[in-house]
């Protein structure tokens, strides 16, 4: 290693990022060569005057209490926002809850927390088929097997596409409870990736373009078409999840 | 979100996310209001948080609020103009002289330090003040680690010239 070579990696050195052989390395040239020893020694004192105990601020003892009282000031209603809209407490008074707030908070707003009801209640739905291993009630990658299980257990038929050839298989269907309805939960895999797609009729006769909701590390995505809502959750990322939703939609367009 | 786990998560890091406020911000008052809304904001963002190095993460809330805080309150801060190309300085600055700097007190050092540029100053406190590494420090200002390492080396650079020559000139009187 050469002076300029030396000079360039000094701060790395000091500051431990480097290899241990380039470590060694230093240490040899800067025994040897007296201008690199004086840029190395005085970047040394430059580091231990920094690290004199006087120039580290600790927190004032009042600040934690300030902390704490901001963050319980902030916490607790939005506690008590999420206990309210638990499913449970929902069955419980929601009913009278959300015409309240629908009739406070506008239009806009009721559309926005009832999808954001749904799609909790999808990504938990997600996560229960993972953690149950109970992913299919039936188990076939064939579209002909998969959509006909669901007739006589369901009071529609929901769409059963293949995308083997597009790399994402169908794994099975099973059923699934979502808006107080009992709904066709489709499952797909992609690599290592599980991705389901919730099927129901939808109550409007609007169709919905894609829209996206990241919740608890899985993200979700809701397109509303023909008069049925499809809601596909997994842990895949965005693009290729809109990719299977967008493959979704053509093939099932058509059939 | 329970209150509790955000207390074991962030309050431990309280000292070293007010270390970061009051050297960004420079003012007592303004670091306690800082670090206030930072864990606000992380409260509402615990979401996004992953599980590891909480105190990356918080630090890295606590110098966005700080940036955010500046821009409202002292803009010039964030536009004063310096150009990475015209401060460079870093060649050979370092002399023999420097190790003066060995002297050099507290209230010299704290002072060449809030002299410093503002980006500069974040990744020296980073660095040499908390121990973060290249990556954790490029992580939390949301920069280029190559870009991390040249601004220590200019930051280092001028803090040598303010040290070396107000120690030589404290020597020499």
């Amino acid at each position: 290693m050469n002076c300029s070579e030396v000079r360039s990696l000094v701060h790395a050195h000091l500051d431990g990022e480097l290899d241990l052989v380039r470590q060694v390395e230093i240490d040899d040239h800067v025994r040897q060569c007296e201008a690199c020893q004086a840029i190395y020694e005085s970047q040394r004192a430059l580091s231990s005057a920094l690290k004199t105990d006087g120039l580290y601020f600790t927190a004032p003892a009042s600040l934690q209490r300030k902390v704490r009282a901001a963050v319980r000031a902030t916490a607790e209603p939005s506690q008590w926002w999420s206990r309210a809209f638990s499913p449970q407490r929902l069955a419980l008074a929601g009913a009278a809850a959300i015409v309240i707030i629908a009739a406070i908070a506008g239009p806009i707003v009721s559309r926005r927390s009832h999808d954001d009801q749904i799609a909790q209640e999808v990504v938990s739905a997600h996560i229960r088929s993972l953690m149950a291993s109970h992913l299919t009630d039936v188990l076939s990658s064939d579209q002909h097997t998969v959509k006909p299980w669901f007739a006589g257990k369901l009071d529609f038929s929901p769409p059963v596409v293949d995308l083997k050839d597009q790399g994402f298989p169908l794994v099975g269907g099973r059923l699934d409870y979502v808006e107080n309805r009992p709904i066709a939960a489709l499952s797909y895999r992609s690599g290592q990736h599980v991705i389901n797609l919730f099927v129901w009729p939808s109550t409007s006769s609007a169709d919905a373009g894609e829209s996206f909701v990241g919740r608890q590390g899985y993200n979700a995505l809701s397109w509303t078409r023909d008069h049925t809502n499809f809601w596909a959750v997994s842990d895949l990322n965005v693009t290729e999840l809109r990719q299977f939703a967008q493959l979704v939609r053509d093939r099932s367009g058509g059939g | 979100m329970p209150a509790g786990l955000f207390d074991e998560v962030v309050l431990p890091h309280l000292d070293a996310a007010y270390n970061l406020a009051r050297w960004l911000t420079r003012s007592d008052a303004d670091a306690d209001d800082v670090v206030q809304e930072a864990c606000v904001r992380a409260l509402r963002f615990f979401g996004g948080y992953r599980g590891n190095n909480a105190r990356g993460w918080l630090l890295a809330i606590v110098r966005n609020s700080c940036y955010d805080f500046l821009r409202r309150h002292r803009p010039q801060e964030l536009t004063d103009a310096f150009d990475e190309e015209i401060h460079t300085a870093v060649e050979d600055t370092q002399t023999p002289e420097a190790l003066l700097l060995r002297r050099a007190d507290r209230a010299m050092v704290r002072q060449a330090l809030e002299t410093l540029p503002l980006a500069w100053r974040e990744v020296i406190i980073l660095r040499e003040l908390e121990g973060l590494s290249y990556k954790q420090i490029a992580d939390v200002a949301g920069i280029k680690i190559g870009t991390v390492m040249s601004r220590l080396a200019r930051a280092r650079a001028r803090l040598q010239q303010l040290l070396g020559s107000d120690a030589t000139r404290e020597v020499a009187q």
